[in-house]
């Protein structure tokens, strides 16, 4: 759920971008104003808070921030390097560490390289098509935002495990799905689904189908109108969307977890290691791993920001 | 090339936008599709583009059937209302993807396509901008720019939604006349749509009047506009006096009241008499067919708009009637009317 309004809030500042950047040009005025204020006049801009006011809501968001944001960012970069530079790249040189880290990068390469293509694909078809059913597949698309991670897990254990539906027919034909590698691709595809649906689908509907019409009255064949017309105008918006969902994939805990089966060297995957390893009092290479991942969610947090304001300039209306 | 529409039906659930439309366009003709939103003109467009289907009829381009081949195929030049330029492409490369596109085997060489893209941009008079993207060009650029894209293929009809919709009045205006001048110039077939009856008057050789998926009229700007063939064409070309009359035989009655004027073949009952605004003759009180008291004269140009509360009516029924200045006409004056060319429809 929470996942769920993230995405949503991220969207909405997404669309009210451009107004903010008018009314943060409008604002040197006001602020001036504040500062003449001058004892004995009672008048008071009418257009913004007092100035005390705003000061305590700005600091108490600060303060906020740097408890629960800002504090751990630090503590954990900080316990990794507590026992020093060498013991820090000691840890992440660790056999387990380095089929960790490798598993990670196996599994977000897999699942972004489908729910990229999934998600181009379904937010077309969103789109561009009218449909019965559309609104149902909508929802569809939002439900493993809505399902609690261990329950996505829980899933699979009960389609391929021992006692699942499919689990005789598995272990009768040698295939291996739970407690290895496909298990925890598919868990994670299942978890980052919607990402790049999302991301994709309110820029393709405002954008609209003309341009792809006009294509094809030109006498562009499908293939040429997505490539050289629908692409270029999504190209952000897409991007934008593989980000959020290469984060969560290899930061996704729950499901993994469920399907994983934790095999030291093999199926435990970045988060999974972290929490082993600080269970058995290995703090430094906990954080150690733990600074990764949070590297990659500054990382994102930076490239984030970046593409919103391509996101922006790209939405810019053609102005007539 | 010439087009041939046959009983075009296209439904959208229970609303028919087409309702069995007939239609056959000549070689070279310039022909304005005119009809109110929702008048089905837009949808009647989009088929022959190949952009909708209808649900049954035909469609023939040059004598072949058209509904067989998807709009990639048609070679039809398709101007959008609101331009569909590619965003992400500068005006030059807008122009030449059309050429681009084509199948390996009749792509022409880079050359050519440079040298076939600025001439078409001469052609439009916009060269100076190739470099430009369409957010940098003002409404009427990118539809001149829309325009030299879909001509680029060379198109065997040319086909425009609401080309001038999205422009202001000025830059509409021009547009206009130079689209009529283009098509002097280069002759290919082409329909647009409008709902602005001026823009129909002044730029086709035809018009054809819609509402509400049916054709009501097909004709020259000036048989549509004398000649009105419906209640329809005569109230949405040109303004009219709506008067509502009844006929019995040759006799025209207003509110009970003989109008004197003949019944020009109008079937007896309840029905319309239109009058155009300036083919109402004024004279002095008791000459006319109708008497009314002016109230309210304003003078601008050539002409005087006046305000007359028909006589007979209590003052309910007012008209504006535009007259000649030859003679100021006064508030407050009494004075006969006669329709000097007028039509009678039944009423509905």
């Amino acid at each position: 759920m929470s996942m769920q309004t993230g995405l949503a809030t991220s969207t909405t500042q997404l669309r009210t971008y451009a107004p903010a950047t008018d009314v943060g040009v409008a604002a040197p005025a006001p602020r001036l104003e504040i500062g003449r204020a001058e004892p004995g006049t009672a008048r008071r801009n009418p257009r913004t808070e007092p100035g005390p006011i705003r000061l305590v809501i700005i600091a108490l968001a600060i303060a906020f921030l740097s408890i629960f944001v800002v504090l751990p960012l630090v503590v954990v970069f900080a316990s990794a390097f507590s026992k020093g530079i060498v013991a820090y790249f000691a840890a992440l040189a660790e056999p387990e560490a380095l089929a960790a880290i490798k598993l990670t990068l196996l599994v977000a390469a897999i699942s972004v390289t489908l729910n990229l293509v999934f998600g181009v694909v379904a937010a077309w078809a969103i789109s561009k098509f009218e449909f019965t059913g559309k609104t149902f597949l909508i929802t569809l698309i939002d439900l493993p935002f809505s399902v609690s991670p261990v329950i996505s897990g829980l899933v699979f254990v009960l389609l391929f495990g021992a006692q699942g539906y499919f689990g005789s027919w598995l272990q009768a034909h040698n295939v291996h799905i739970l407690f290895a590698v496909p298990g925890i691709a598919l868990a994670t595809i299942f978890v980052t689904f919607p990402f790049v649906a999302r991301a994709l689908i309110p820029l393709m509907q405002e954008q609209g189908t003309q341009e792809e019409e006009a294509a094809i009255s030109l006498g562009a064949s499908g293939l040429q109108t997505f490539f050289r017309v629908t692409l270029p105008n999504i190209k952000w918006g897409l991007l934008y969307g593989v980000l959020l969902c290469n984060a969560r994939a290899m930061g996704e805990f729950g499901a993994v977890s469920v399907v994983s089966g934790h095999i030291r060297g093999e199926t435990n995957t970045m988060p999974l290691l972290v929490e082993i390893l600080y269970n058995e009092y290995q703090f430094v290479a906990s954080f150690a791993i733990a600074s990764l991942l949070a590297m990659l969610a500054l990382i994102t947090l930076v490239a984030k920001t970046v593409l919103e304001r391509r996101l922006d300039e790209a939405e810019v209306p053609d102005g007539d | 090339m010439a087009i041939e529409v046959k009983n075009i039906v296209k439904r959208f659930g229970s609303f028919a936008a087409l309702d069995n439309v007939d239609l056959k366009v000549a070689d070279g003709e310039l022909l304005a599709l005119l009809g109110p939103s929702g008048s089905g003109k837009t949808t009647l467009l989009r088929i022959i583009a190949g952009l909708d289907w209808p649900d049954s009829g035909e469609v023939a381009i040059d004598g072949e059937n058209a509904l067989s081949r998807g709009a990639s195929e048609r070679q039809v030049g398709f101007v959008f209302q609101h331009y569909a330029l590619f965003r992400h492409m500068t005006v030059f490369e807008n122009v030449a993807f059309g050429l681009r596109v084509q199948p390996r085997a009749i792509r022409k060489d880079e050359a050519t396509i440079r040298a076939r893209v600025k001439n078409l941009l001469d052609l439009v008079q916009l060269d100076w901008l190739a470099n430009r993207y369409p957010s940098q060009l003002s409404g009427g650029q990118r539809q001149r720019i829309a325009l030299a894209r879909a001509l680029a293929i060379e198109p065997r009809i040319l086909l425009l939604d609401e080309p001038f919709g999205a422009l202001d009045a000025k830059v509409r205006k021009e547009l206009r006349q130079w689209l009529r001048s283009l098509h002097n110039e280069i002759h290919v077939t082409s329909i647009f749509v409008t709902h602005d009856q001026e823009e129909a008057l002044e730029v086709a050789n035809r018009v054809v009047v819609m509402d509400k998926g049916k054709i009501e009229q097909i004709g020259s700007p000036g048989e549509v506009y004398d000649n009105p063939a419906t209640a329809f064409v005569h109230s949405f070309i040109g303004e009219s006096i709506v008067l509502p009359v009844d006929v019995a035989g040759d006799a025209v009655r207003l509110d009970g009241r003989p109008l004197n004027i003949p019944a020009l073949g109008a079937a007896s009952g309840a029905a319309k008499l239109f009058v155009r605004r300036h083919d109402m003759a004024v004279g002095p009180a008791g000459t006319g067919a109708l008497e009314g008291a002016i109230r309210h004269v304003r003078s601008f140009g050539p002409i005087q708009r006046a305000e007359v509360a028909l006589s007979g009516s209590e003052g309910k029924t007012v008209i504006e009637i535009d007259a000649p200045r030859d003679r100021e006409l006064q508030a407050g004056e009494i004075v006969s009317l006669q329709p000097r060319r007028y039509r009678i429809f039944a009423a509905q």
